[in-house]
C-alpha cells in the first residue's frame, strides 16, 4: 500500500471510528426517573456512618470521592482508579505522603464551595479529630496508617503516613469514602445530607421511598443522564420481584436477586438483563480458640477439613458461588490464591471423604470417636443467609463426630455475643468494600481488631501484612498475599466456605449499568445510567 | 349513665396506664436496644461510642426517670424522637395511621358486607348445599395463610392485567386509590368475613330455635320479617363483638399484609420499631393501638343497648 493509500484508509478509518463514536455519545439519552428497588431501609444517608450497601447505593451518588474506581469497569483494581474531585495525584519519593490536586470550581448542593479545607475536615472527621464528630465511626481502622492531611492552598492536600502504603489511594476509591463538607455537621449530614454529587437528596421516607434529584450544577457537564432515581423500599423480596415484572420498577435493588429468583424474573420477563456477579461477601465459619476443646489445633483442623464447599454451592447458589480464601478467587477477584495452591489447603481437596477420613482421625487424637460425640451448640444470627448454611454445617460436622445443635441469635444481639466470645462455634458472612488485602487482613485477622471475630493473632504473619501493604510491585505482593492467605487457612484462622453470587436484573431500556465484580459497595454514582425509552 | 361513663373513662385511664408501664418495662426487658442495632452492620460494636450515643439518647438515666419523662411530654403532646430516623415521633407516626385506618375500614367493611349476609343465607338454608358451599368458603378464610394469600393474589394479578396492585403514594385518582387499597383489604377482610359469617350462621341457628320465633312465625309473619327483624337483630349481639375485637386487631395486626402489598402503615412500622428497638415510636404506637381499642371497645358496649334495649346502663 502506498503512503496515499494508507493516508486515505486512516482518514476513513477515523471518519468511521468518529461517526460511531458520536453516534454513541448521540445515543446518550438525558431524562427520565429511574425507578428502582430498594431492599430495606438504610440506617441513615450518612455513608461514612453505616457499613452496608443499604446506604451506598442510594446516596452514593449526591457524593464525589477524590478518586473512584472506573464506574464502567467491573473489576476494582489500582488501575481503574479515576479522578474525581481530585484532578491528579502524586507519591513523594518514599510513598508516605500522597498529594492531590483538586478540582476547581466545583460547588456543594447548597451553593457553598468546595475546597481542600472540606477534604482536610473529612478525614479529620474519620480519626475522630476535631468538634465535629461522626455518631459511629465504622471505618476508622481504614485510617490508622494515617498520621494527618494537610492542607496547601484551596486547591491542594497532602495525605502524610505513619509509613508507607501504595495501596492507600485504593480506600480513597471506595464509595465508602465521599468528601463530606466542613460546613454541614455530622448529624445533619445523616438526615439532610450535603454532597458536591450528581444527585441531590429530595426524601427519604422509610418504609416506603428515597428520592434523589438531578443536580444542574454538577461539575462533571452533561452528567447525570437521569433526572432522578426513585427507591422504592420493598422488604419482602417476592413483592419486589413481582414489581419487577409488572414493570412497576425498572431496576432490581443490586445484588438482591438469588440464582434462583433470577432464574424465576427471566422466565416471566424473557428480556430483562440479569447479571448474577460475584459480591466479595464471603461465608465463614467462627471457632472460639479459647473455648475447649477448640482450644486444640486439632480440633480446628478436622472442622476445617470437614467442609464439603461444593455442597454449599450446589445447595444455597445452584453452583452460583466460588471456592476461595480470604481473598476473593480470580478471575472477579484480583488478590485469590490460583486453584492449584488453594487445593492443598486443608478441607479444599476436592476429595471430600480423603478430606473427611483426615479429620475423624484428629477428632479421634483429640479423644473424640463415634462412641464419644462432642456436642456443641453453632451459633449464628437469625437470617436466611446466615441460618441455611449454618444447618448444612451442622449436617457435615456430623460425619466428624461432631453433633452441632442450631442456636439462632437475634441481629440486635449477635456481635454483641461474639465481642464477649460468649460463642464456640459460629456461622458468620463477611463482606469486604475493597478488594485489597490491606482492608482485609487489617480488618479480619489482625491481633486486636474489633472485627477479628475469633481473635485469631500471629505476630509473624502480622509482619507479613506489613510487608505487603508497603510492596509496591503488585506481582511481588501477590506473592506474599498468598502466603498469608494459604498461612490464614492452614491456622483456621476463620475458614472461608464459599464467596457468594448474586443477581442484579434490569430492564433493557436501562443503560449504563456495570455491576461490579469484586465489590458491592462501590459502583453506585449513577451518572451515566440513561433510559433509551 | 353519667355514672358508667365516668366509671368507664376512670377505668379507661388505668387500663392505658397499666398498658404503658408493661410496654415501657418489656421493652427494656428485651435484650439489645438501638445503638445495638446501629453498630450492626459495622459487624462490631465500638463500647466508647455505644456508651455516648446511649448518653445522647438519654438510655443512661434511670428507667424511671425515662418512663417519667416519656408521660410527661405525652402529656404535653411531645412524643419525643424516633432514634432511627431522628424525626419528631409525631411526624414519623402521623402520616402512618391514616394509611392503616383506609385499610383496616376497609377490611372490616368487607367482613362485615360479606359475613353477616352469608351467615345469616347459610343459617336460614342449614345443611342445604348452599350452607356447605359458604361454609367451605369460610373454612378457607381461616385456614389459608394471609401471607400466602396475598402473593398468590398479586402473582395472579400481575399474570392477568400485567399490573400489580401494592402501594403508590402518589395513586391518579381516588378510583385508584380505592382498587389500591381494596385488594389488600380483601385479603384481610376475607380471614375476618369468615370468622364473622360463621358465628352469624351459629348465633342465627340459635336464636331461630327461641320460642319468639316459633311465636312470630304461628302469628303469620312473613318469612323476611321473621329472619331479618326477630333473628338477625337477636343474633347480631356476639357478632358486634367480634366485629369489635377484630377492628382493635386490624390496628396492630396487619404486618403480613402491609408487608407482602408494601403498605406503609403503622403495623409494618411496629414490627421494625421493635426490632429497631426504637422505644419512642413503640411506645407511642402500642398507647395509640390500645387507646383505639379501648375506645372500640367502649363503643360496643354502648352499641349492645342500642341493639337490645333490655341492655341498659343504670346509674
Amino acid at each position: 500500500m502506498n503512503r496515499k493509500a494508507r493516508i486515505t484508509t486512516l482518514a476513513l478509518v477515523a471518519l468511521t471510528a468518529g461517526a460511531l463514536s458520536a453516534g454513541a455519545a448521540h445515543a446518550e439519552k438525558a431524562g427520565g426517573i429511574l425507578k428502582m428497588h430498594h431492599r430495606d431501609n438504610p440506617g441513615s444517608a450518612s455513608i461514612h456512618e453505616d457499613a452496608s450497601y443499604s446506604t451506598n447505593i442510594p446516596f452514593m451518588g449526591l457524593y464525589n470521592n477524590l478518586v473512584i474506581y472506573d464506574q464502567s469497569a467491573a473489576q476494582n483494581s489500582i488501575d481503574t482508579i479515576v479522578p474525581e474531585l481530585g484532578t491528579s495525584w502524586q507519591w513523594n519519593a518514599d510513598k508516605t505522603k500522597l498529594t492531590f490536586k483538586l478540582r476547581e470550581g466545583v460547588k456543594w448542593h447548597d451553593g457553598k464551595p468546595f475546597t481542600a479545607k472540606d477534604v482536610q475536615c473529612t478525614f479529620d472527621l474519620l480519626q475522630g479529630k476535631g468538634d465535629n464528630k461522626l455518631r459511629q465511626n465504622p471505618r476508622k481502622a481504614w485510617y490508622s496508617n494515617l498520621e494527618s492531611v494537610s492542607v496547601n492552598g484551596d486547591f491542594e492536600v497532602t495525605f502524610n503516613l505513619i509509613r508507607k502504603q501504595p495501596a492507600f489511594i485504593a480506600l480513597l476509591a471506595s464509595g465508602y469514602t465521599p468528601i463530606y463538607p466542613c460546613h454541614v455537621d455530622a448529624g445533619k449530614m445523616r438526615t439532610n445530607p450535603i454532597g458536591t454529587g450528581p444527585f441531590k437528596f429530595v426524601e427519604y421516607k422509610r418504609n416506603e421511598s428515597i428520592k434523589v434529584t438531578r443536580n444542574p450544577d454538577y461539575w462533571k457537564k452533561g452528567r447525570p443522564l437521569l433526572d432522578g432515581i426513585e427507591y422504592t423500599i420493598i422488604r419482602n423480596r417476592s413483592t419486589a420481584a413481582l414489581a419487577f415484572v409488572s414493570g412497576k420498577i425498572d431496576m432490581g435493588f443490586p445484588m438482591a436477586f438469588t440464582p434462583a429468583m433470577v432464574r424465576d424474573v427471566k422466565k416471566q420477563v424473557p428480556d430483562a438483563i440479569c447479571e448474577i456477579q460475584t459480591t466479595n461477601v464471603a461465608t465463614n465459619l467462627i471457632v472460639n480458640r479459647d473455648s475447649p476443646p477448640f482450644d486444640n489445633a486439632d480440633v480446628r483442623r478436622a472442622m476445617a477439613l470437614a467442609l464439603d464447599r461444593k455442597s454449599f454451592i450446589d445447595i444455597l447458589y445452584e453452583g452460583n458461588a466460588e471456592i476461595g480464601g480470604a481473598m476473593l478467587p480470580r478471575p472477579n477477584g484480583v488478590w485469590g490464591m490460583p486453584a492449584e495452591l488453594l487445593r492443598t489447603m486443608p478441607g479444599y481437596n476436592p476429595d471430600v471423604k480423603a478430606n473427611r477420613d483426615e479429620a475423624r482421625a484428629l477428632m479421634k487424637k483429640a479423644g473424640y470417636g463415634p462412641d464419644k460425640r462432642l456436642k456443641v451448640k453453632v451459633s449464628t444470627r437469625n437470617i436466611a443467609i446466615y441460618r441455611d448454611p449454618a444447618v448444612i454445617l451442622i449436617d457435615q460436622l456430623k460425619d466428624i463426630y461432631i453433633d452441632g445443635e442450631l442456636e439462632v441469635v437475634e441481629t440486635p444481639n449477635w456481635f454483641p455475643k461474639v465481642a464477649r466470645k460468649d460463642y464456640a462455634v459460629g456461622l458468620n458472612l463477611t463482606g469486604s468494600a475493597v478488594d485489597d488485602p490491606d482492608q482485609n487482613f487489617y480488618e479480619n485477622y489482625s491481633c486486636g481488631s474489633q472485627r477479628n471475630y475469633t481473635q485469631y493473632c500471629n505476630k509473624e504473619l502480622e509482619k507479613l501484612f506489613d510487608a505487603q501493604s508497603m510492596e509496591s510491585d503488585v506481582e511481588k505482593r501477590k506473592a506474599i498475599v498468598w502466603e498469608i492467605d494459604k498461612k490464614l487457612q492452614e491456622d483456621v484462622a476463620r475458614p472461608i466456605i464459599l464467596h457468594s453470587r448474586e443477581g442484579t436484573c434490569y430492564r433493557p431500556y436501562v443503560k449504563g449499568i456495570t455491576v461490579m465484580s469484586n465489590s458491592s459497595y462501590n459502583g453506585y454514582r449513577y451518572e451515566n445510567i440513561w433510559l433509551d425509552k | 349513665m353519667g355514672t358508667y361513663l365516668v366509671r368507664r373513662s376512670l377505668l379507661m385511664i388505668l387500663t392505658l396506664f397499666g398498658i404503658s408501664v408493661v410496654i415501657f418495662t418489656l421493652l427494656r426487658v428485651v435484650p439489645g436496644n438501638v445503638v445495638d442495632i446501629l453498630f450492626e452492620a459495622a459487624g462490631f460494636v465500638d463500647e466508647a461510642e455505644k456508651a455516648q450515643i446511649e448518653k445522647d439518647l438519654g438510655l443512661d438515666r434511670p428507667l424511671y426517670v425515662q418512663y417519667a419523662s416519656w408521660i410527661a411530654g405525652l402529656a404535653q403532646g411531645d412524643l419525643g424522637y424516633s432514634y432511627a430516623s431522628e424525626k419528631p415521633a409525631i411526624e414519623e407516626i402521623a402520616p402512618r395511621i391514616p394509611v392503616t385506618t383506609k385499610l383496616a375500614v376497609l377490611a372490616l367493611l368487607f367482613s362485615v358486607i360479606m359475613g353477616v349476609p352469608l351467615g345469616v343465607i347459610s343459617a336460614v338454608r342449614q345443611n342445604s348445599g348452599v350452607d356447605y358451599m359458604f361454609r367451605l368458603v369460610s373454612l378457607s378464610g381461616l385456614s389459608f395463610p394471609s401471607f400466602w394469600l396475598g402473593l398468590l393474589t398479586l402473582m395472579v394479578f400481575v399474570g392477568a392485567t400485567g399490573n400489580l396492585p401494592i402501594y403508590d403514594a402518589e395513586t391518579e385518582s381516588f378510583w385508584d386509590a380505592l382498587l389500591m387499597y381494596s385488594v389488600p383489604a380483601a385479603i384481610v377482610g376475607f380471614r375476618s368475613s369468615a370468622l364473622i359469617m360463621r358465628l352469624t350462621r351459629s348465633s342465627m341457628l340459635e336464636v331461630m330455635r327461641q320460642d319468639y320465633i316459633r311465636t312470630a312465625r304461628a302469628k303469620g309473619a312473613s318469612r323476611n320479617s321473621v329472619n331479618y327483624r326477630h333473628a338477625l337483630r337477636n343474633a347480631l349481639l356476639p357478632v358486634v363483638t367480634i366485629v369489635g375485637i377484630e377492628a382493635a386487631f386490624l390496628i396492630g395486626g396487619l404486618i403480613v399484609t402491609e408487608t407482602v402489598f408494601n403498605i406503609p402503615g403503622i403495623a409494618r412500622f411496629l414490627v421494625e420499631a421493635i426490632q429497631w428497638r426504637d422505644y419512642p415510636i413503640v411506645q407511642n404506637l402500642v398507647m395509640f393501638a390500645a387507646v383505639v381499642v379501648v375506645v372500640v371497645n367502649f363503643i360496643v358496649d354502648l352499641l349492645y343497648a342500642v341493639l337490645d334495649p333490655r341492655i341498659r346502663y343504670g346509674d
